[in-house]
């Protein structure tokens, strides 16, 4: 009996095939948008995991100076004393094509617990003699590279892992180290560190640069944007279970009455909802995997520009991923079936199609729709009145859109009636009126549509913004006309009297590692001169701000470090070594996700003897003469100059790449919105038929009729692009004013640009139009024919 | 103490070690194991790939019968050959008459014959140390290259380190180096300080100092310091014990392995209740070699020639999961010497990155005193 039943059920998706099709595209595209981003998320989690594990470096206490190196005599000295400490070399260094990381590690004194000593000691003596890892993408990127590296999955991508002597050698570092990790367990009563080696900096374990705290919000983008994507994804599912339960409510009735119980009924489409999730999901794996294989290599660059970790560009197949998103698919298809399945199971066996009953019915709905809009929207305000931190900014737009999604269909009612009030004629009245009516069944289709649509403004809008604050920004900060990095103090000696000689200015880039506040920061100098005077960028700044820097009577800090501190012009900021220090100004720094302070060239080198010169900003009126004669006279290479085009197009490519992902999974939010909007009129056009044939028979031509459906989902579109901009708006004012604050410590000034909704309401309203194109010409088509068959079937 | 690179290999096929690890051996026992690796390479690469190519072995050097040893020079490092050693053990004795053992051993491997600056050295340096009492046995281990300052041996003054462990001479500048020593070494669960001062010369053994491992002539540079005094302290985890007793320090290197069917010996040092010291060994392949050194009371030295010993187990003791002979007789007819030796602890199981036996006895029979015994390859 089952099975007859089963295919009876079954034989409906033969009929409509299409009905079938968007099923199970609904579902595997959510399913899809929702496993990818996890993939990539776990993709590059999975990546910062490896880099920590290299060293087992988190857990583990460091020494370093202040200058970034120190002698490798200092190991010899503390090892002496007993302290069991490790020496590292790392540095970043061009190896054939690419630039990579180079990590040196002391295998013989290395605590145990890391991948990287580990992989040296499996081989120690071809290790000691350099034969090196890298991660197989890191070799083949490099391509000759002048050193014996064997590959290996467990380093991390772009790192180079070597002997210590041999990264000395490759870094110029001979006689150096970078840091010492100190081991977990060390002898009582040795002599302190701070009496050993007063000038080295004991940071304790965990504190410094955290790949996976920095990256966190990165991340937190993308799944709040999966998460969207899925729910867009599940009103379409919503959409198809509902239609077709509607109808074959008529073969319900039949088999309830040739003794099919309803338990098993019930049953039976719960299984073939199950059977349905599992194909979908499925299908939505593969489709997932495939978009995260497509998307990664561009997260990878993003994730290693933004914050340099390494995150490989090849994607991994995961088995717990791939069950999980499978979980999360049938999940999904129990609550947009769930509803029909209830109703089912609820409703009384013969009854009747009761459209104002089920009007009635929701009007109910949406007095408790509205509430539920209200309280979400308190809490909201609760969010943003008292809410601090990235995921509670998460909450507060969550919050937000879901109180926009859930008041919109009462407003679109109050709206309509409105309308209706002013309608003249019967035809007009009807047409307000019924679509007042039928606006339940649409309602979720419009939310959806308004939720993509919003996301799809605001996210525009704040990347916009952040793109025109960032553009003049970086004219501002770059005005250098070249840069060049020196090889080693004596050629950063030569270039300054080079430079000075021919009447032009060096202003040299000098820094330190510290940590300010308890986050890791750096501390820059800074020349006094006309190039930071005129041009450089303040969001608040004491009087005579300049004059007092110069003087070494206070720093600057970076608006990361002011946001994140609560600190402000003339606060008061503690550094090492200079103690507490007046702060003259917060300058803006986007990019960046350190804090940053800087001080006056001679107060810094009074502290900081030792800082090498990374970098000089060369002023010039002729750059490229300049950049010729240093190539010519001083020798140097053409890799060591960089002029102003090229780091600005870096820096723009950087943040171009930033936001490509969210401009992808945008463009498939909305589409999946627009599938959604199809969906559930697909589902209306069949069921009302009932409404419509009447007035066929009072003699409203087909034609006429499918222009009046036609029309009134675009007016319904109309109204939810209408709604959605003032939606989408404070979307941006929360992701520039709260999430960008939370996660990176950068407010930017929002800006509006109405020419990219014009686009995005013409796009959008071309998608309704294509929705609403099918279920319109059908009518249209066929609309005699089915029209008469509700007069002579018994609906 | 016989030279053998055969001491870091063990025998082939033998269960892993148990799973508890040794008192002091702690975090650093993976970097142990890879190191005991690192080391058991640079040894089996010349026993296996250049066995029978005579005496040169990839540019280090080889020992010379006829080569006259000079001190202080020969006392620090030679880093033209494979693998060296400065070895001290030392039979002590509390207030109370409980005995104690007390060992410190540097050794020396390096991966090519010269020394460099910092850490390109090929040097590769290894420590150990042991504590023994009657129930209970330490063991700690750290490992080290050259170059960095972080380990080596120093002839003026002389000074041989790993870390903070140590042992530097406090000699007068007429006295030869080894004449009075300080030595310091710990971990944070024991250690021990240690003042040595010599009450003889020092013995060279073999010919002159060329000590010969096998029929077939392979030999390294062997000389000791037998005659130690020594006053000191140790640290146990019940609190510190002031100690005293007598010291034995063995310094010995060579380029060459022993025979490819050598799997171990079993070595000891032994000092006579009357003043005189013995060192002997038995090197166990397809036939036993024995060899030793007979030592007066005011130094003077017989090399006893192969087959003169003879060594036999009495009773084996299950130490880390493997029979171990920790009960042996020793006799030497020509001499009228035959003695049985009663290890202090039977379970002085040295289970580090190399493993073997090493540990304080006592002797009696013809004649009767304190040693120590090693037991390699088991």
């Amino acid at each position: 009996m089952n099975r007859a039943a089963l295919g009876a059920l079954l034989s409906h998706w033969a009929r409509h095939p299409f009905q079938l099709a968007m099923l199970l595209m609904g579902l595997a595209l959510a399913t899809a948008l929702w496993s990818g981003v996890q993939a990539l998320n776990a993709e590059a989690r999975a990546a910062y995991a490896s880099a920590e594990e290299l060293l087992a470096d988190g857990g583990l206490a460091r020494l370093e100076h202040p200058s970034g190196r120190m002698p490798d005599a200092e190991f010899g000295r503390l090892r002496r004393a007993g302290w069991m400490v490790s020496a590292v070399v790392e540095g970043r260094a061009r190896l054939g094509q690419a630039r990579v990381t180079l990590l040196g590690i002391e295998p013989l004194s290395a605590p145990a617990g890391g991948t990287g000593p580990a992989l040296a000691q499996a081989d120690l003596e071809s290790f000691l003699s350099g034969t090196g890892f890298a991660h197989p993408q890191t070799l083949a990127e490099m391509g000759d590279n002048g050193l014996d590296l064997r590959p290996s999955g467990a380093v991390p991508v772009g790192m180079v892992l070597v002997d210590i002597a041999q990264a000395q050698d490759v870094l110029d570092m001979r006689g150096q180290i970078t840091r010492l990790t100190l081991a977990p367990d060390q002898r009582k009563g040795l002599t302190p560190l701070a009496e050993l080696a007063p000038d080295l900096t004991l940071i304790p374990p965990g504190e410094g640069a955290d790949l996976a705290g920095l990256t966190d919000s990165f991340h937190l983008n993308l799944t709040a944007f999966g998460l969207l994507a899925f729910a867009v994804g599940l009103f379409i599912v919503h959409s198809a279970v509902g239609l077709a339960f509607e109808q074959r409510r008529g073969l319900f009735r039949s088999l309830r009455a040739m003794g099919v119980p309803l338990r098993n009924l019930c049953a039976l489409l719960g299984a073939e909802m199950a059977l349905f999730g599992l194909l979908a999901g499925a299908l939505g794996l593969v489709l997932g995997y495939l978009m995260a294989a497509l998307l990664l290599p561009d997260v990878a660059l993003s994730l290693r520009g933004l914050y340099g970790a390494p995150v490989p560009g090849a994607l991994q197949f995961n088995p717990v991923w791939a069950a999980a998103g499978l979980g999360m698919t049938l999940a999904g298809m129990a609550i947009a079936g769930g509803q029909a399945l209830w109703r089912l199971a609820h409703l009384p066996l013969l009854a009747p199609a009761q459209p104002r009953a089920w009007a009635q019915a929701s009007a109910r709905a949406r007095r408790a729709q509205a509430a539920l809009a209200v309280a979400l929207a308190l809490a909201a305000l609760g969010l943003a009145q008292w809410g601090g931190g990235l995921v509670a900014g998460f909450a507060l737009l969550a919050a937000a859109l879901l109180a926009c999604a859930l008041i919109m269909p009462v407003l679109l009612a109050g709206a309509l009636a409105l309308a209706g009030r002013a309608a003249r004629g019967p035809v007009a009245q009807w047409f307000w009126a019924d679509s007042r009516q039928n606006l339940p069944r649409l309602s979720l289709a419009l939310m959806a549509l308004l939720l993509a649509l919003a996301a799809n403004i605001g996210v525009g809008t704040m990347v916009s913004s952040f793109r025109a604050t960032f553009i003049g920004w970086l004219d501002q900060r770059l005005v250098a006309e070249v840069n060049v990095i020196p090889r080693d103090p004596a050629e950063a000696a030569r270039i300054r009297a080079f430079v000075a000689a021919r009447g032009e200015a060096a202003l040299p880039v000098q820094r330190v590692d510290a940590t300010l506040a308890g986050q890791p920061a750096q501390i820059y100098a800074m020349k006094d001169h006309a190039t930071f005077r005129d041009n450089w960028p303040m969001l608040d700044a004491l009087p005579d701000l300049w004059d007092r820097l110069a003087a070494g009577k206070g720093v600057l800090i970076n608006e990361q470090l002011a946001h994140r501190d609560g600190l402000g012009p003339g606060d008061v900021l503690t550094l090492p070594q200079l103690g507490a220090m007046p702060v003259l100004g917060v300058y803006p720094d986007y990019g960046n996700p350190l804090a940053q302070a800087v001080t006056g060239l001679d107060l810094f080198a009074a502290n900081w003897p030792d800082a090498p010169v990374r970098q000089y900003a060369l002023r010039s009126d002729a750059p490229q003469a300049l950049i010729a004669a240093l190539q010519d006279e001083l020798g140097l290479s053409s890799g060591q100059i960089t002029d102003q085009a090229a780091a600005k197009a870096m820096s723009l490519a950087i943040f171009e790449r930033t936001f490509l992902i969210t401009g992808a999974l945008n463009l498939l939010t909305l589409s999946v919105a627009a599938l959604a909007l199809f969906a559930a009129l697909m589902t209306l056009s069949g069921m009302r038929l009932v409404q419509l044939a009447p007035l066929w028979a009072l003699g409203l031509t087909p034609r006429a009729l499918a222009g009046l459906e036609a029309l009134r989902a675009l007016v319904l579109a109309a109204m939810t692009m209408i709604f959605a901009l003032p939606v989408g708006l404070m979307l941006a004012q929360l992701l520039l004013a709260v999430i960008n604050v939370q996660a990176f410590g950068w407010r930017l000034p929002m800006q509006l640009f109405p020419a990219d909704w014009a686009r995005l309401a013409a796009g959008a309203w071309l998608a309704v139009a294509l929705a609403v194109a099918l279920p319109a010409w059908r009518l249209w088509r066929d609309g005699p024919r089915d029209l008469l068959k509700v007069f002579a079937h018994e609906r | 103490m016989p030279f053998n690179s055969h001491r870091l290999k063990p025998a082939p096929p033998r269960p892993p070690p148990p799973p508890a690890p040794p008192p002091g051996g702690g975090a650093a026992r993976p970097v142990g194991r890879a190191l005991a690796v690192l080391w058991l390479g640079l040894v089996s690469a010349q026993a296996q790939g250049f066995a029978g190519l005579g005496l040169e072995v990839e540019g280090f050097a080889a020992p010379q019968r006829g080569h006259a040893l000079e001190f202080p020079r020969d006392h620090g490092a030679h880093p033209d050959y494979r693998i060296e050693w400065w070895y001290l053990t030392a039979t002590l004795s509390d207030a109370d008459g409980q005995d104690y053992g007390v060992q410190l051993a540097l050794f020396r491997s390096p991966y090519a014959p010269e020394e460099r600056e910092g850490f390109a050295s090929p040097q590769i340096w290894m420590g150990h140390i042991g504590l023994t009492s009657r129930d209970a046995h330490f063991a700690a281990e750290r490992f080290a290259r050259g170059g960095v300052g972080q380990a080596g041996v120093s002839t003026a003054p002389f000074e041989a380190f790993i870390d903070e462990w140590r042992m530097i001479s406090t000699a007068a500048p007429d006295q030869d180096a080894l004449d009075h020593l300080e030595l310091r070494a710990g971990t944070a669960e024991f250690g021990f300080e240690l003042t040595l001062q010599a009450t003889g010369p020092l013995v060279l053994h073999g010919d002159q100092g060329f000590s010969v491992k096998s029929f077939d002539g392979r030999a390294s540079y062997y000389y000791s310091q037998p005659f130690y005094q020594v006053t000191g302290q140790l640290d146990l985890p019940d609190g510190p014990v002031g100690v005293t007793g007598q010291g034995w320090l063995d310094h010995e290197w060579s380029s060459q392995p022993l025979s490819d069917d050598q799997q171990g010996w079993d070595w000891v040092s032994l000092s006579f209740e009357d003043g005189h010291r013995m060192m002997g060994f038995q090197l166990r392949g397809h036939d036993i070699f024995t060899a030793g050194t007979w030592v007066t009371p005011e130094g003077q030295a017989t090399a006893l020639p192969p087959g003169a010993l003879r060594f036999t187990p009495l009773d084996h003791a299950e130490v880390a999961g493997r029979e171990v002979p920790v009960r042996w007789r020793i006799d030497w007819e020509d001499g009228g010497v035959s003695v049985i030796t009663e290890p202090l602890n039977p379970h002085a199981w040295m289970d580090l990155g190399i493993s073997y036996w090493e540990g304080p006895l006592r002797f009696s029979g013809s004649h009767s005193g304190r040693g120590y015994l090693e037991m390699t390859g088991y």
